[in-house]
């Protein structure tokens, strides 16, 4: 691997950047499954069933 | 499973749950592939080492585009097919599009003060693509202002496809117009000019950066299919309590 040079800064920023956001994106998406999970199971055990007679969080 | 059959939310949840653990981990090898390739690609003799900020830079830019296209063809199935599938899909992808844009704007910008000696200019290239960012920041605004998801699909799908109109401006805008951000070396007639010691690295992470946002828009489906299911079970819940 090559030395970064003078503007080394601006290459690790740059890269420090993509990955944060898109920990923060997985992150995000991951806890909002969590928060439906839960919501399906909440209305699941106070005895609310889909249309199809199927439970909440059954896929 | 055929095409039509992924129309039924709860068959493309079970697909969904089949397909992203695989779909992750080829994002994940592919990823580690081209920083790895990256990191050992030789210094640009004019840029030198700065050349690097291109393997992310361009790989977002190019999803910031792809991804209003995915959610144009979405826009395309809510108002014409009124598939069930391709408002959620368009939802869905809005944030991560969002995100993809917003970095290339900000590793574009950390690339052009060293190499321009400016961090912005209001050329065509950056301008666009700036427009493309506040799209979609008010896609996702319109979809939160409305409650009813069907009036919400169809308005954010005639604005999206109101703004796919920026789309070649953004990919002719170097060509068009004279501007400091670079013309195209990749996407060109006559080939890509890059050699091939910064093409191959850059390629492999336009798959892996293509293969994460699959992941993470599958993900995202599944959770707004869910949302939707909650929405209506709780709607049932209500008419049951007021009957």
């Amino acid at each position: 691997m090559t030395s970064l040079g003078p503007y080394a800064s601006f290459i690790v920023t740059s890269y420090a950047l993509v990955a944060a956001t898109v920990l923060i994106l997985i992150g995000w998406i991951a806890l909002d499954y969590r928060h439906q999970k839960e919501r399906l199971r909440e209305l699941e055990t106070s005895g609310v069933t889909r249309r199809s007679g199927r439970q909440a969080t059954e896929i | 499973m055929t095409l039509i059959d992924l129309a039924n939310p709860s068959k493309f949840l079970a697909l969904t749950a089949r397909v992203l653990p695989w779909l992750a981990g080829a994002t994940a090898i592919l990823l580690l592939v081209g920083l790895y390739q990256a990191a050992m690609a030789p210094d640009d003799y004019q840029q030198g080492a700065t050349v690097k900020i291109m393997f992310i830079h361009v790989p977002n830019a190019w999803l910031s585009m792809f991804v209003w296209g995915v959610m144009s063809i979405a826009a395309l199935g809510t108002l014409v097919w009124r598939h069930p599938l391709a408002d959620v899909a368009a939802k869905a992808a809005a944030p991560i599009g969002a995100a993809f844009t917003f970095l290339a704007l900000v590793t574009g910008s950390l690339w052009g003060r060293p190499m321009w000696g400016t961090y912005w200019e209001w050329d065509a290239r950056l301008t666009s693509v700036l427009i493309l960012f506040l799209m979609y920041l008010s896609l996702m605004a319109l979809w939160r202002a409305v409650e009813d998801p069907s009036r919400a699909a169809r308005a954010a799908a005639v604005l999206t496809l109101v703004g796919a109109i920026n789309l070649p401006i953004i990919k002719f805008s170097v060509d068009w117009w004279n501007t400091l951000h670079q013309p195209a070396s990749v996407m060109r007639m006559g080939g890509p000019s890059l050699d091939k010691a910064f093409l191959i690295p850059l390629l492999v992470m336009a798959v892996g950066f293509s293969l994460l946002f699959m992941t993470l828009h599958l993900a995202a489906m599944r959770n707004e299919i869910l949302r939707r299911r909650v929405r209506s079970l709780q709607m049932m819940q209500a008419s049951q309590q007021a009957a």
